[in-house]
């Protein structure tokens, strides 16, 4: 007998979990909400039991999530007893940092990089486990599965640590830290079986319903609370819509969608014709945008 | 394991590409890409763009911009590191690991070859059999990938000849079998065209086999380590209360049971399987590749590290023959301590002078004294605790390491054991019954280090001379190793490279630790380059035995001193490797004395030395 391939992927991502938790002295796992942090706590759950996963939950915040994101992270937190951190860098909360009035690239590096940077530095998370993986976006594709960031938390891609069979150099200095994707190898569709197969409960947003939304730029934005502006004779209109990707509502684009059960997700997924990224603002800044922001120290 | 679908059974299958800059590789990683569902509109939109921006190919799609994926690979137009990508058939999952043709080859090879249960060679069909298709070769022999494809590309600028790639097939399965890969597939192949990629084609109708994909979809997964006794790898205690105690870690070999007995290593305590444990409930047993936790029927020491092993144990050792690949542009000292992982156990790591290097390009042994970046060599390695391991032919998970730097942490080699080397389990410590403390009784004071390090021409000698005086004076038994004076006698054989330099201190941190038993005050006077050494000396005796000394002289003072007139000949060209100037010096960060030089004179420095020693309790207090 053999693991099948979603037993053989969850085998590697508890492994990883172990290695990196043996080898450290305050992880912690970045908990944003969408359906890879579920998958990725679940896997924590599963690599420690019977003990409870031995790190706390770190969100950061940009004050810009879905309201029901915000909902599901508070009680997912209750529901499984752990410990979460909520960080919102104060500069951002001061000065009211939002895409519009700013835009996507500031706003996520505002709230985003610089929010992490603060949280790590705050707390002296020396390992921080990530839902990150490399079929998501090139630069990634070439992103280790323990990834060294110096004390100033830049990744530099041309200065990789070798990375060789299932051998994970963990040793770093005071203030640097890793970060750590035990999701590396595996795909969308992966996550969404093992959603499946495991029953791991998520962020009703990825189902199909009547959403209000307005269309910007190719891009249909739901109109999530009264702090979007709308354009002169912009009205919202209901559509039954669903999300691949959560990330700040103004920046997460919704797609058409009847797929209402996890199997209908599924199905919709093996006739798609594009990926689950196409839909967030943040990664089209730029050619290399992605690059650019994780070697500044973005997640 | 919960019910699973066909999709599910398929299994995944890891490969590496390889092959020299133009042959055709991205085409063919893009082609499987395309071919498959995983390349989507939008990212055939941002292709689009980006191959009009950077592509080489004019107006066609550059595939090579698929996985290079990095802004600077795409400025440059070359790949730097190793991608790992994704695709699917209905039979089966794939992750390739796209490796570089370019600089710092072999580390990229051995990474992406050492997690790949097969390997597909490109060569282009107008060149044949370049020294690129051997060295991949050698190294994919070398990693223990039994599966190999070779793809004669660009058949279709040879006219499809059946000749042309009969004679490559037949000169290369030639080579292949001295390499000990006993099966090569040899698929014709034009990339461009799609020819014998996914489906054969009837271009070369002369061909029997299968095309590539179907070649990926048939090779067998993990048939080795999955018979054999089962071996269970331990990270992680798991203690949620004193009710439970477990074991959490991975099954690397064969299938543990419940009721198995085990064999616990290092230490060879015997227990029994009592559960398998996992959050869906317990299990009867865990197949190859599972993340379980294991509980044992008895008390006993389980750490992390420690292998279960069912039936016969596996070899405990603290040296092992292993070949050694060097990543680091700073190349393998001989001697110099570093770090080893090794499953689950970080340990002290040595190298001894390799016993014979493997030129990639052609599979020879050439005599090596260290390695530099990018070579194989074949070496005794000794480990500063006994570690449970296994030959990497037998178990890639348990007969591989990598090597850290103690000081940057940067990964700096990987190795794979050959074996054990039966002497580390029969040379032992004697026990002696005149020891240190008898010595310190019969002296009436401590024996410490005073290790004085510096440039050429800073002073060292001259302080440490009257260091000794003084503490002669008073009574206390010392010895003084001078550089100069070691180098005429036991240290005669031994140059001035990087490699010798480690070898002359690591021979005198011994020495002055022996000196150290005799109950000695030892005073070391080298320029001992490297913090690494320095450190490797302090940590041969007890913490309040080392005093390290930094004879702090700019250059320009030592040059002006020049007290044996070789600052001169390194002026007139007739000296190299000297330190300061051609070589390295790396000064201490937080020395026991620090001696400014420029400020005080070789008495005040002295005494400065002596006031340190009352402090640690060398001297007493009059």
């Amino acid at each position: 007998m053999t693991l099948g391939q979603l037993d053989r992927l969850e085998a590697d991502s508890i492994d990883i979990f172990r290695e990196a938790v043996a080898e450290s002295e305050r992880p912690v796992l970045l908990y944003s909400i969408g359906k890879d942090s579920s998958v990725l706590l679940h896997l924590a759950r599963k690599a420690f039991y019977p003990s409870p996963p031995p790190f706390p939950l770190l969100h950061v915040d940009t004050t810009w999530k879905f309201r029901e994101m915000i909902a599901f992270r508070d009680e997912t937190a209750r529901r499984l007893g752990l410990e979460l951190i909520v960080h919102r860098n104060p500069d951002c909360v001061a000065q009211g940092i939002n895409p519009f009035d700013h835009g996507s690239a500031r706003h996520t590096d505002l709230w985003k990089t610089q929010g992490l940077r603060q949280a790590m530095d705050k707390y002296r998370f020396d390992v921080a486990f990530g839902g990150a993986r490399r079929d998501e976006e090139a630069s990634r594709a070439k992103e280790r599965v323990f990834s060294f960031r110096t004390a100033q938390h830049r990744w530099d891609p041309k200065n990789q640590r070798p990375e060789l069979w299932r051998l994970y150099n963990t040793r770093i200095a005071p203030g640097e830290s890793i970060r750590v994707f035990p999701l590396s190898n595996w795909t969308e569709l992966d996550v969404w079986r093992y959603i499946e197969r495991e029953r791991i409960p998520i962020v009703s947003l990825y189902f199909a319903a009547k959403r209000p939304v307005v269309e910007r730029d190719g891009v249909l934005i739901m109109v999530d609370d009264d702090r979007m502006p709308l354009a002169d004779g912009e009205v919202p209109m209901w559509r039954s819509v669903r999300f691949r990707t959560l990330g700040c509502y103004p920046l997460t684009g919704a797609v058409e969608s009847r797929a209402r059960t996890v199997e209908e997700i599924i199905a919709e997924m093996r006739d798609t014709t594009t990926s689950e990224r196409q839909g967030r603002v943040i990664d089209r800044d730029q050619s290399g945008s992605m690059e650019r922001k994780k070697q500044e120290g973005y997640f | 394991m919960r019910s699973r679908n066909r999709e599910d059974e398929t299994g995944l299958l890891r490969f590496l590409t390889c092959g020299s800059v133009d042959d055709g590789k991205s085409t063919l990683i893009g082609r499987l890409l395309y071919e498959s569902k995983l390349l989507y509109a939008d990212q055939l939109t941002a292709l689009r763009a980006d191959s009009s921006r950077y592509g080489t190919r004019g107006a066609e799609l550059d595939f090579a911009l698929l996985v290079d994926g990095l802004a600077a690979e795409r400025e440059q137009g070359i790949t730097i590191d190793v991608a790992y990508r994704f695709f699917a058939t209905g039979d089966r999952r794939f992750i390739v690991a796209d490796t570089p043709g370019h600089e710092q080859y072999t580390r990229n090879m051995v990474t992406g070859a050492s997690t790949a249960d097969a390997a597909v060679i490109l060569l282009d069909a107008r060149k044949g059999i370049l020294t690129q298709t051997r060295r991949h070769t050698i190294l994919v022999a070398l990693l223990g990938i039994r599966h190999v494809a070779l793809a004669v590309n660009k058949l279709d600028l040879m006219d499809y000849s059946r000749s042309v790639f009969d004679d490559i097939s037949e000169r290369y399965r030639a080579f292949a079998a001295e390499l000990g890969i006993a099966e090569v597939t040899c698929i014709p192949m034009a990339a461009v065209e799609g020819t014998n990629v996914v489906t054969t084609s009837d271009r070369t109708p002369w061909y029997e086999g299968s095309a590539l994909l179907e070649w990926l979809e048939s090779v067998p997964i993990h048939e080795a380590e999955q018979v054999g006794p089962a071996r269970f790898l331990v990270q992680w205690v798991n203690r949620p209360d004193d009710t439970f105690r477990g074991f959490s870690g991975r099954v690397l070999r064969g299938t543990l049971r419940v009721g198995d007995e085990v064999h616990v290593l290092p230490g060879g305590r015997k227990s029994k399987v009592e559960r398998i444990t996992t959050m869906d409930g317990d299990l009867p047993c865990a197949v190859l590749g599972s993340s379980v936790t294991v509980v044992l029927a008895d008390e006993v020491d389980v750490s992390r590290g420690s292998v279960l092993a069912a039936e016969e144990p596996l070899d405990v050792a603290d040296a092992f023959q292993a070949h050694v690949v060097w990543l680091d542009e700073h190349e393998l000292l001989p001697g110099r301590r570093y770090l080893a992982k090794l499953g689950a156990s970080t340990v002290g790591f040595s190298v001894d002078r390799p016993k014979h290097r493997i030129d990639v390009d052609t599979g020879a042994r050439l005599p090596a004294k260290t390695l530099a970046a990018g070579e194989i060599g074949v070496a005794n390695v000794h480990l500063d605790r006994p570690v449970a391991a296994e030959p990497y032919h037998t178990s890639r998970d348990l007969g591989s390491f990598i090597v850290l730097d103690r000081l940057s942490n940067r990964t700096v080699g990987a190795g794979m054991i050959d074996f054990a080397l039966r002497r580390s389990a029969n040379v032992r410590w004697q026990a002696v019954t005149v020891d240190k403390q008898a010595r310190v009784a019969r002296n009436g004071h401590r024996p410490c280090v005073v290790w004085f390090t510096g440039l050429s021409g800073a002073g060292k000698s001259t302080i440490a001379d009257l260091v000794e005086k003084a503490l002669h004076a008073r009574g206390v038994h010392t010895f003084l190793l001078d550089g100069d004076n070691i180098r005429q006698g036991l240290n005669a054989d031994l140059g001035f490279t990087d490699a010798d330099r480690v070898e002359n201190i690591r021979r005198i941190a011994e020495v002055s630790a022996l000196l150290v038993d005799a109950g000695l005050v030892v005073l070391v006077s080298f320029i001992s380059p490297f913090r690494a050494e320095r450190e490797l000396a302090r940590g041969l005796v007890e913490r309040d035995e080392f005093c390290e000394v930094y004879v702090d002289t700019p250059l320009e003072e030592a040059r002006r001193r020049d007290p044996k007139g070789l600052y001169a000949k390194v002026r007139r060209g007739e000296l190299a490797n000297f330190t300061g100037i051609d070589s390295p010096y790396e000064p201490p960060f937080e020395p026991e004395v620090w001696l400014d030089t420029t400020t005080s004179s070789p008495d005040s420095a002295a005494e400065q030395v002596l006031a340190k020693l009352r402090e640690m309790g060398i001297l007493d207090e009059h």
